[in-house]
């Protein structure tokens, strides 16, 4: 097995993503994500890592250089936060929709104004539909083994879309824990290198147009393959989930995780790092004798809304808690996307949104409790509650 | 579970001291975490960092709110109101500090307060206030929570034998001025 060691979790990211051996990484800082790249950059120079490291000056030179890189065949890394994504995102969204597979750390940090550097993840948020792969983790762990699955998932076949492997700012990438780090020949078993005709490959010998103008009706040919690989995406997670979990002994259930579910009468529906406090909720209000469960949204897109309705079915009453807003609709975005996978249950819920932890706030596990307690209270109440601020007073 | 909440400055070394306390644990087969929380990140800034303790898997990410033990490795941080706040009844204090428990003014709930002049040791063996170190030392020796040696080990690896030295010296010195 692997090796014990205690890491952040953006040392975690980047030890992750060196195991996977990418032919190039370049990046520009940016608080939270830093110390990944810092870190990647110190295993270049130290010779613990064989990649080229460009030291660019943007985010959208960041992109812009791996992109050439993807492009001409190379496995390659990156990571930003909040600001430097938006920078990024001209060449974000052609990365997808070139559908070229890489792997991109975000820790995720709230969006300004007012000026901030702290958590949040209203940044990857943001961008959700610009056509990668998005995942969140609960712990270190997680990340590094997402890494991991990352390229397995963006490389096969059947999906070849980048992935985002985010977690919280701060609550996550500057959380010191003990995690287990793969091999080096444990990952090389499990992920092979990418094959060479795994996409068109830009070569000076053999000069070809990438990316030239497209009229729209075969423009939005490729938008619908583009879409359908997503959704064939959900059963490439799981498979590379079964698989991991064969090689490595840790399974995360998917796209999604149940915890406790099973005969649960509410539901908790959380995202990221606060899933880990609000399991510790759930665990307490049981002592209680209050049949509650939580669901962990991983995989936002792909959305998994199959499996969500599926947990949810039978259930009374649920809260959907985001560490980001859905302007325009006073609630949050992971509330909206969970209400329309139930759209054609006809199951009648009592259920709400809460939105909390934005710009470094912290979720407490009060305000989880809290909240189970309001679930519970108005369980045989079917219809949406009032938006839940975790504000402190 | 033990949560232990630190309070520091700015270049102090609160995160460092506190991620050799998880390494520490973490080689003797418990579970340990830390989350710092900064203001903004300049010199002298007050700093917080929550460090949680345990024999089993920690899953909560957030602060702490109700710590079992306070450790400041600035006593001048005892007139904020968030450095004594929300002390579990009966818990901890290790302060780096040559004042007098009068002078501490520690809430009505303490249990105990170890006090050691870590800046002072920090000066004299450095020449500069970098008191982390030392106040690991009266930490290992007060809180029974992490092996001393496995602590000490992983002060040597990352800073060297000088700061052992520190921490060694703290050990003995640290003294319990309320029990």
């Amino acid at each position: 097995m692997g090796t014990k060691k205690v890491l952040t979790g953006n040392y975690a990211a980047a030890e992750a993503a060196a195991l996977c051996r990418p032919d190039l990484v370049a990046a520009y800082p940016i608080t939270p994500q830093s110390s990944v790249v810092e870190h990647i950059a110190e295993m270049v120079n130290n010779g613990d890592l064989d990649a080229a490291m460009v030291q660019v000056e943007s985010e959208h030179s960041a992109m812009s250089v791996v992109q050439g890189a993807a492009a001409g065949g190379g496995r390659v890394f990156t990571a930003t936060s909040a600001q430097g994504l938006a920078l990024m995102f001209e060449p974000y969204f052609r990365m997808s929709t070139l559908r070229l597979p890489m792997v991109m750390a975000i820790a995720t940090r709230e969006m300004t104004s007012p000026e901030t550097v702290w958590s949040g993840q209203q940044d990857a948020i943001s961008v959700r539909d610009a056509g990668w792969i998005q995942v969140f983790c609960e712990s270190n762990q997680e990340i590094i083994d997402m890494v991991i699955q990352g390229y397995m998932i963006a490389e096969d076949q059947r999906v070849m879309i980048p992935v985002n492997v985010c977690y919280d700012g701060f609550y996550s990438s500057h959380l010191t824990e003990g995690i287990d780090l793969p091999t080096q020949e444990e990952v090389d078993q499990f992920l092979p290198p990418m094959a060479p005709d795994n996409h068109p490959v830009l070569d000076p010998n053999n000069p070809f147009a990438l990316d030239p103008m497209t009229a729209g009706p075969l423009l939005m040919k490729y938008r619908k393959n583009h879409l359908e690989a997503m959704h064939r995406a959900l059963d490439v997670i799981d498979e590379v989930d079964a698989k991991f979990a064969k090689a490595f002994g840790r399974s995360y259930g998917g796209a999604i995780e149940e915890y406790r579910c099973d005969d649960a009468d509410i539901v908790l529906v959380t995202i990221g790092g606060m899933s880990g406090t609000g399991k510790d909720a759930v665990d307490i209000a049981r002592e209680k004798g209050i049949k509650v469960g939580l669901i962990k949204l991983r995989f936002i897109r792909p959305f998994p809304a199959e499996r969500i309705a599926k947990a949810l079915s039978g259930k009374k009453a649920f809260c959907v808690i985001d560490r980001s807003v859905c302007f325009g609709w006073s609630q949050g975005p992971m509330y909206m996307e969970t209400k329309a996978a139930l759209a054609d249950t006809d199951s009648k819920f009592c259920h709400f949104s809460a939105i909390g932890g934005l710009g470094g706030a912290d979720i407490s596990l009060q305000e989880m409790l809290d909240t189970i307690d309001y679930l519970e209270a108005n369980k045989n109440e079917p219809g949406e509650k009032e938006t839940r601020w975790f504000l402190k007073d | 579970m033990k949560e232990i909440r630190l309070h520091g400055r700015g270049g102090q070394g609160v995160v460092k001291a506190s991620q050799l306390v998880v390494k520490a644990v973490v080689a003797g087969n418990y579970y340990g975490q830390f989350i710092p929380f900064f203001g903004v990140e300049r010199k002298g800034s007050p700093v917080f960092g929550y460090l949680r303790i345990s024999g089993h898997e920690i899953r909560r990410k957030m602060q702490v709110y109700d710590p079992d033990i306070l450790v400041i490795m600035d006593d001048s941080l005892i007139t904020m109101p968030e450095t004594y706040d929300g002390l579990k009844q009966g818990g901890s204090i290790i302060i780096n500090t040559t004042k007098s428990l009068e002078e501490l003014n520690v809430p009505e709930q303490t249990g105990s307060v170890a006090a050691v002049d870590a800046t002072g040791i920090s000066e004299k063996l450095f020449g500069k206030n970098i008191p982390n170190t030392a106040v690991l030392g009266a930490f290992a020796k007060v809180s029974g929570l992490v092996d001393k040696d496995l602590l000490f080990d992983e002060i040597e690896k990352t800073f060297g034998a000088k700061n052992r030295e520190a921490a060694n010296i703290a050990y003995d010195q640290v003294k319990l001025i309320k029990e």
